[in-house]
């Protein structure tokens, strides 16, 4: 057992997935010679080789179709964006390719398409976003959001032996902040399970991501006013583990839904629909969003922190749902 | 001008009554004669009607309060009327001239969820104007509280809400469920109705929350009774059981033969009658099987009243067919019918359930082979009739498939020998069996 950072899980996930199967290799802007922008892919150009570890034009679009046409002739690419926000060049390619080869050729792509999101490091508005939320209505498309290192080591493994295309969207404020004890031994985490991060009695936080953090300390603060929360981290947002959600909010009747993608047409209205569609008999009070308002994430420190959702956020929310 | 809702005198014996249940909460509307509030007495539950059409302003004694008959359990008015402001004070004794007070309302047909009341012939006073059409006093609660006070038959009204605005949370319906269930409803002042503590709440599958290992809930009025009667009875008598075969073939060829004409009468002919007139038979040889112990003296009875154990949703009960010997087929169909619709809807009177002098228990009708009933004290003997089925018999050395029918008889072992037993059953065997034509 070694402690690992969360970039470093996501490294050895790759690492040790290119050392099992000579088909999976990864291309992406800087990540040979440079190691990638924050060095997810370090020392793997002299490890694996150029043939393996491809610095590609700064087109996203390219990137990501030559993944698939590799994808389709039996390699497992895993391509970077540099910033996640620069997926949608790559869109067309994801959405309209990616996504339907199965449905129309019964083609798989096993492509895992990845980069970091999130905010709260001030990278302003091209470089901080979530765009989970575009991909989110595609069929055909698979979405993680690991939140620890474990999960981030489980799941990028688990994307890349995937037969279908997976959207990995790892958190760059996650990257160095968070580490824990990994296990030596191959493992995966299982894409659409989600995971109690912490039980409780009186109101359920649904929630993934860097915003998990954020739940778990607003708990902590609430559990000293009396208030028991539940923290589930949802770690798939696509497919959603429904089973989970719908436990969740059956045993605490009370549910915040809470994410760092912006609120209008974000993930979590889809939770709170199949919540008040499967288990309306079951709730106490409104299904509460919680997210960042509908702008552009703001370059300025102290806008772009009054724009996540930041604890004493969720703690009044809760506060006020908890008595509802 | 407010109406008072008294605690009506059910029968001549009774002198007070348990309010079990209020069908409506405070500020609803109610129909004149519409179901308001359920009633136990020694007795017979049953249903009271509203003795006014408007809005239930007041209830003065709350579910699981057991008061005097002519007690003012409750107050009936206009919307907006302020609680108690015409009336008078609540007390134990009527105030015959104050308010406008009805008789005693009797308990009017109210199957337990659907059929409408059927009014009861109006009294002299005035019908009172319908309510207006405002709102009723809503209690804001929530999906939840409103699934979990429909499982446990919780009025919501009685619940005090905690939440935001007075709103009832799942905490507060929880809270109130499980003092309900865990100490004894403890006496309210008449002038505060507000949360009153839960009466027995209907026999429904319990429900467990998440983590929770046991649900305690108190036996309910009639449940009571049933446990101290059966634990009683078996305490009194040893009992011995004795079991026949009866074939049913030329019951059923008879039932058959006469099914038309019962209908023609508006009856349906069951087997029971069939039952009943045997055992009449097998008494009148065996007069010993219709009697009681009082100390170390047998009463034989002369006449036959067979009490007919009716399943209830939630218990049971034994209404008795008075003079069951002076009656033919018909009249046995159609009291047995009467009585077994007026326990389920909860219409029996007093006199009803009493007076019985042997028993007959149908647990057939759910099933049962055969069962082994106890006895309905201070009677000497009940039998169990078990289910009618087609089984292979041996006649003539034949094999034959026959409707077949195991009857049970529970008797007294004090005074009632086990041939005695026998004899009776044959006699009632000979009855059943005896072909058709004859």
């Amino acid at each position: 057992m070694a402690v690992t950072t969360y970039i470093d899980a996501i490294r050895e996930g790759i690492w040790e997935e290119m050392e099992k199967d000579e088909s999976v290799f990864i291309l992406g802007e800087d990540v040979g010679i440079y190691g990638g922008a924050f060095k997810v892919t370090k020392g793997m150009l002299d490890k694996f080789g150029p043939m393996r570890v491809i610095d590609t034009p700064i087109s996203e679009s390219a990137i990501v179709g030559a993944a698939i046409g590799a994808a389709l002739v039996g390699m497992r690419p895993v391509a970077e964006m540099q910033f996640i926000d620069f997926i949608s060049c790559a869109f067309d390619q994801i959405v309209n390719f990616a996504a339907k080869c199965r449905y129309r050729w019964g083609a798989g792509v096993p492509i895992v398409v990845r980069g970091p999101s999130g905010g709260g490091v001030h990278g302003g508005p091209f470089h901080s976003q979530n765009p989970e939320a575009y991909f989110f209505n595609v069929p055909g498309l698979k979405i993680v959001c690991p939140s620890t290192a474990y999960d981030a080591k489980g799941l990028i493994k688990a994307a890349i032996r995937d037969p279908d295309p997976v959207l990995y969207f790892e958190h760059k404020y996650l990257y160095r902040r968070i580490k824990e004890d990994l296990p030596a031994e191959d493992f995966v985490v299982p894409i659409g399970k989600a995971i109690l991060r912490r039980e409780g009695e009186d109101l359920s936080i649904i929630t993934y991501g860097a915003m998990v953090y954020k739940a778990l300390e607003a708990a902590e603060a609430l559990a000293q006013m009396g208030i028991d929360v539940e923290v589930l981290d949802l770690r798939s947002i696509l497919p959603l583990d429904e089973e989970a959600i719908l436990t969740t909010a059956k045993k605490t009747s009370k549910v915040i839904v809470l994410h760092e993608a912006t609120l209008t047409g974000g993930p979590g209205g889809e939770v709170v629909a199949r919540i008040a569609e499967k288990a309306f008999e079951y709730l106490d009070g409104p299904i509460v969003r919680i997210a960042p308002p509908d702008t552009p994430v703001p370059y300025s420190p102290p806008l772009e922190e009054a724009f996540l959702p930041q604890t004493k956020d969720i703690v009044e929310k809760a506060k006020k749902l908890a008595a509802y | 001008m407010a109406v008072d809702v008294i605690m009506p005198q059910m029968g001549e014996s009774i002198a007070e009554g348990t309010i079990v249940k209020w069908l409506k909460g405070v500020g609803e509307n109610v129909d004149r004669d519409e179901p308001l509030f359920e009633i136990s007495t020694d007795k017979v539950d049953a249903e009271i009607p509203s003795p006014s059409a408007g809005v239930l302003l007041e209830i003065l004694v709350p579910e699981g309060k057991t008061v005097e008959i002519n007690t003012v359990v409750g107050r009936i008015g206009q919307a907006g009327e302020a609680r108690g402001a015409t009336a008078p004070k609540p007390s134990a004794a009527p105030a015959p001239s104050a308010a406008p007070v009805t008789p005693a309302p009797r308990p009017v047909p109210a199957t337990p969820v659907a059929a409408p009341a059927t009014p009861t012939p109006a009294p002299t006073q005035p019908a009172p104007q319908p309510a207006p059409q405002s709102a009723p006093a809503y209690v804001r609660s929530s999906p939840v509280v409103q699934k979990i006070a429909a499982e446990h038959g919780v009025d919501v009204s009685l619940v005090e809400g905690t939440g935001e605005g007075g709103r009832v949370t799942k905490k507060d319906i929880m809270t109130y469920i499980e003092s309900a269930s865990s100490s004894t409803p403890p006496v309210t002042q008449p002038a505060a109705p507000a949360p009153a503590p839960k009466a027995p709440a209907p026999a429904k599958p319990a429900v467990f929350a998440s983590g929770q290992e046991e649900v305690r809930e108190p036996m309910s009025i009639m449940r009571k009774k049933i446990a101290e009667h059966m634990v009683m009875s078996k305490h009194t008598s040893p009992h011995v059981y004795t079991i026949f075969e009866v074939d049913m073939n030329e019951v059923v060829k008879r039932r058959d033969a006469m099914k038309r004409e019962f209908e023609a009468e508006g009856v349906k002919l069951t087997f029971l009658p069939f039952f009943i007139e045997a055992c009449i038979r097998g008494i009148k040889e065996f007069p010993i099987i219709n009697s009681a112990v009082d100390g170390e003296t047998i009463i034989y009875k002369k006449t036959v009243n067979v009490g007919i154990a009716v399943a209830l949703e939630n218990g049971l009960i034994v209404p008795v067919i008075k003079h069951a010997d002076q009656m033919n087929l018909l009249g046995l169909a159609k009291t047995a019918a009467d009585l077994g619709e007026r326990a389920r809807s909860k219409r029996l009177m007093p006199d009803d359930v009493q007076g019985g002098t042997f028993t007959i228990t149908n647990v057939g009708v759910f099933g049962g082979t055969f069962g082994l009933p106890i006895i309905n004290q201070p009677q000497a003997a009940i039998m169990g009739i078990g289910t009618i089925t087609k089984r292979p018999v041996v006649i003539d050395d034949a094999i034959a498939i026959r409707p077949i029918v195991y009857l049970s008889l529970s008797y007294d072992h004090r005074i009632i020998d086990g041939a005695d037993a026998a004899r009776f059953l044959t006699v009632v065997k000979r009855e059943l069996e005896k072909p058709a034509g004859a």
